[in-house]
């Protein structure tokens, strides 16, 4: 910016018409601080509740029913917050991966030919989509999985997955000699970049293709497994087990997902799905048929042309909301208070709060949380879109 | 002179929905020929030679392409669309690629011709149609009359033995439609077979063999250059020509 | 012929090749199992005569728990004797919103200002009472009602809030044009559930002690600047929208600011976003039912408290199955409406 107009807008600023309502704003603003401040210090007061982040090193003294990692109630405040702060982020994590493969899946059967196929997804999006969340997640945890089989009578998938109305159990895999399985996969990811080099010089220079899909997960797969040999890695299955205590039964042992995270998950991945499906089937829709027609015209069959035109300039146009999209998803996963899933809102500005009173410094230190979560995944989409923007004069 | 007939449309009947859009076309088209297609719109023009390359699909009659009929039955069709190069109104550069990319996508994926000697390719066609310097430019980064050339080199990497161009010159602004219209010119001199739907009258007489004019979906009048335009028989033939020349 | 005709019909378009008959197939498949249970279930073996639970002796779907909880689901703990007052309320402000389909230009702008500013009094007496009818303090408002209630309190004053966020976001002067963005994005980058939260909870500590404020109307504040945020972002789309000429245009008639984007601006931008600020709206209503984790008795609280009494257990699939039907009937008309506005006001523009 020029010197010259700095100045202007400096000047600008401080003409009287201009400078008096912002004075104002900034002033009322200041004030309002002020006036809420003190407010608070003297309720805090009246209430014997101290203000600080101290409590944070204090003994919560309660539990939590699923935790990523180690705790319970002798455990700090701050501790409380990380095993919230994780299964917001675990829900989050694997809602996005879920919502987005449904979203692709229904967005491109929603252009499909099948007329039934086309009709069947559009019910399904308009379903889903008009539903609030809230009642959807109520809907899976109250009605679904509580009608799931009673424990002694539970639905054994594949002698792997365990069903039943306490929730989803798989074995949990115990490695050991862990290490060399991840250099393997080093290994791996080294030589697949080979790869990659190697078959586009090839390409350039003769015209074959290598494929290097199917090369990679090959090569994905092959060493680990040899490395695995080689460094005598074991692997045990710890499956749940029955046990009978009084007359109750419980599976105890491998690896549980309670019906609060199944619920929320559910309720996630479809809903938001429903909005990713819109967001794909809107970006492939907005190739104009003058780009499909130039690549008929150059000889490209269907699928080549949805490879190499339409996919790379859809993806510019679905992946901006789609991102916003998973934004969303993170926020909502914060419904978890309605069901008891401890993620950060019901462990933290929930049960947290309700223990110490201070309202205060867990609603802001959970704001806080979302809003740096909700800045990151910003900043990412927008030097993303920058990166792919289509060049101009 | 025996040429070759590489297109052939007999008695060729359209219809989007109800609305019959071609009506018993008849057509031949033979080697080296250079033909313009007029007409007011919604006359079916477009549509014409789209059916020529199967990007529309007539219902009824025939078309034949270098021999090869052209129906729903015809397996390989994309293989005959190498064969033949379209030029749009609209360009349809590939915004995504850069425009020798533009030009060797085509080539190195559909002939499996190797990258290298793509791109060599693509540099001489655009070497021809006069913007070699633009080969790592994006489309948009080019003027219209820029992409326009770009799109007919982009055709003609494919080697094709027709090109048909639907209006090429209808979306540019004045001062670019010499420079597009000096590139076809210098095709159709190279011998290439060439349709094109146009209303460029001043480029007809300098390079059509045969003017065809279109009206309703019915081929109106179909004459010799020379003879089009001096002798027109059709009153409507008449009511045009006086309307844009 | 007919027959014949479908049959050529289905060859070609369903099972055209192995690929698309397996897809045909399994959607058939996922057609036949969903659809005649459920059909069964909600209509043809369901019970919806009776007043009890014994009442209920097919497989079918229990209505009679709805009926039997039909008011506490609409109006929550609302005194029965008054809710002609709460239906008053809204029949005014369905006849407000149907009248201004038939005016012209000039009076939609009052009906917009009396909607805006009049009709809420109105509804704040009748709702809440004074002159002489009986006082029904916000705690007892419940049900539907009150999910319409702060929704419609959302809509209401999230628009004007927006649109001077959204103008402020625009403005050339800094402390408008930073404030703006901070107070957008904050807002826009935490759930609705903390909002609640601190509404309910933190913010009374924000206040002197005597002075208080009902907690439904706190609620209802929070989702109206909560929203207001959204709005701004659809409402700024439509304002970059405008092609610079219409500024100049205004300004070299001798407009000021204000009159510029009142008459020039604004009602172009809106127009061409009037889907955008229908989805807020939409996502606003889906929201709202949020409200019952903070103790609020809409209608999902009603029917949580309903099914968990112990008279009436087990009924949990139809006390949501009504919600869903409400509110997927709600969000699909007014999808529909704003997809017949958004058409209107295009043709208009050509």
């Amino acid at each position: 910016m020029k010197l010259i107009d700095l100045k202007n807008s400096f000047n600008k600023n401080f003409q009287l018409g201009n400078f008096i309502p912002q004075f104002l704003l900034l002033f009322c603003f200041v004030l309002l601080i002020f006036y809420f401040t003190k407010n608070a210090q003297v309720n805090l007061l009246a209430r014997n509740i101290t203000s600080g982040f101290d409590f944070l090193k204090t003994n919560s003294g309660f539990d939590v029913q699923f935790s990523l990692i180690a705790y319970d109630g002798s455990y700090s405040f701050g501790r409380a917050y990380l095993v919230g702060l994780l299964n917001t982020l675990l829900v989050s994590f694997f809602g996005i991966i879920f919502a987005t493969i449904l979203g692709f899946v229904i967005g491109i059967s929603r252009l499909s030919e099948n007329l039934l196929l086309s009709k069947l997804s559009q019910f399904y999006v308009e379903l889903f989509r008009n539903l609030p969340l809230i009642l959807q997640i109520f809907f899976w945890y109250f009605v679904v999985l509580r009608n799931l089989p009673s424990t002694e009578k539970s639905l054994i998938l594949l002698d792997f997955l365990i069903i039943n109305v306490q929730g989803f159990y798989f074995p949990k895999f115990i490695f050991s000699n862990f290490e060399f399985i991840i250099y393997g996969v080093a290994f791996s990811i080294l030589t697949i970049f080979m790869l990659i080099y190697y078959s586009n010089k090839l390409f350039y220079n003769s015209g074959k293709r290598l494929p290097v899909f199917k090369l990679s997960i090959f090569l994905l797969i092959l060493f680990p497994v040899i490395l695995s040999f080689l460094g005598n890695v074991g692997l045990k299955f710890e499956q749940a087990k029955l046990i009978q205590n009084f007359g109750i039964f419980n599976y105890v042992g491998g690896v549980k997902l309670v019906p609060e995270f199944l619920a929320l998950l559910f309720a996630l991945s479809l809903y938001t799905s429903t909005f990713i499906a819109e967001n794909v089937r809107a970006g492939i829709l907005s190739i104009s048929k003058g780009q499909k027609e130039a690549a008929k015209s150059l000889g490209f069959n269907n699928s080549l042309s949805l490879k190499l035109i339409v996919i790379p300039q859809a993806l510019r146009v679905i992946i901006p909301p789609t991102t916003n999209q998973y934004l969303n998803l993170v926020k909502n996963s914060s419904f978890a208070a309605g069901i008891g899933y401890p993620d950060l809102t019901s462990v933290f500005a929930g049960t947290s709060l309700s223990q110490t009173g201070k309202a205060i410094e867990i609603i802001f230190i959970v704001m806080m949380t979302y809003l740096s979560i909700s800045l990151f995944i910003s900043l990412i989409l927008n030097w993303y879109n920058k990166k792919i923007a289509f060049i101009s004069k | 002179m025996n040429k070759q007939k590489v297109i052939e449309l007999l008695k060729v009947n359209k219809w989007y929905d109800d609305f019959h859009v071609l009506k018993d076309i008849d057509l031949s088209v033979y080697q080296g020929e250079k033909i313009i297609v007029c007409g007011p719109s919604g006359s079916g023009k477009s549509t014409l030679i789209r059916c020529i390359n199967r990007l529309e699909e007539h219902q009824e009659g025939l078309v034949k392409v270098h021999d090869h009929v052209l129906d729903h039955k015809t397996k390989n069709i994309e293989k005959i669309r190498g064969d033949v190069g379209m030029v749009f109104q609209q360009f349809n550069l590939f915004p995504h690629l850069s425009i020798i990319d533009n030009c060797t996508l085509s080539p190195s994926w559909v002939r499996k011709m190797a990258k290298k000697d793509a791109e060599e390719l693509a540099m001489q066609y655009l070497t021809k149609v006069k913007i070699a310097d633009q080969a790592l430019k994006f489309p948009g980064q080019l003027s219209g009359g820029q992409q326009q050339r770009a799109a007919i080199a982009r055709a003609l990497c494919m080697e094709p033995k027709i090109m048909l161009f639907d209006e090429p010159t209808s979306a540019l602004d004045p001062e670019m439609i010499k420079e597009v219209l000096d590139v076809m010119t210098d095709l159709a001199k190279a011998g290439m077979t060439m349709i094109v739907v146009s209303h460029e009258m001043a480029f007809a007489k300098e390079v059509a063999d045969r003017v065809i004019f279109m009206d309703e979906g019915r081929i109106v009048e179909e004459k010799p250059t020379q003879e089009f335009f001096s002798n027109p028989e059709n009153e409507r033939t008449k009511l045009f020509l006086s309307q844009i020349l | 012929m007919n027959i014949k005709h479908t049959f050529y019909w289905c060859k070609k378009n369903l099972f055209s090749n192995w690929y698309n008959s397996i897809i045909s197939i399994f959607c058939i498949y996922l057609i036949i199992i969903t659809i005649p249970p459920f059909v069964d279930w909600v209509f043809l073996s369901a019970t919806f005569e009776g007043k009890l639970k014994t009442d209920c002796k097919t497989s079918g779907a229990c209505w009679v728990f709805v009926r039997v909880w039909f008011e506490k689901f609409m109006y929550g703990f609302y005194p029965v004797e008054n809710i002609w007052r709460i239906n008053l309320s809204f029949l005014i402000l369905i006849l407000t919103i149907g009248t201004s389909f038939f005016v012209r230009e000039k009076f939609k702008l009052y009906i917009l200002f009396f909607l805006i500013f009049i009709f809420p009094i109105i509804a704040y007496i009748l709702i809440r009472g004074s002159f002489g009818m009986e006082i029904v303090e916000s705690r007892e408002w419940g049900g539907l009602a009150l999910t319409f209630i702060l929704a419609i309190f959302g809509i209401l004053v999230s628009f004007p809030l927006g649109v001077l966020l959204a103008l402020g976001r625009r403005s050339e002067l800094p402390v408008f044009k930073y404030f703006s963005i901070c107070f957008i994005e904050f807002w826009r980058g935490i759930p609705l559930i903390t909002v609640l939260f601190a509404a309910a909870v933190m913010f009374p500590l924000l206040l002197p002690a005597d002075f208080f404020v009902d907690k439904t109307l706190r609620i209802a504040i929070g989702i109206a600047i909560f929203e207001s945020a959204y709005i701004a972002e659809v409402v700024r789309g439509g304002l970059q929208s405008l092609p610079k000429g219409q500024y100049d245009a205004a300004r070299s008639l001798g407009m000021g600011y204000w009159k510029m984007n009142f008459f020039i601006i604004l009602p172009q931008a809106i127009k061409t976003v009037i889907p955008g600020i229908a989805n807020t709206f939409i996502a606003l209503l889906k929201d709202t039912p949020l409200i019952v984790l903070v103790g609020m008795a809409e209608i999902l609280g009603m029917i949580n408290l309903a099914k968990a009494n112990p008279y009436w257990l087990g009924m949990a699939v139809e006390g949501y199955v009504f919600a869903a039907a409400i509110f997927w009937v709600a969000s699909f008309f007014l999808s529909s409406y704003s997809q017949k506005l958004e058409k209107k006001f295009s043709t208009e523009k050509k």
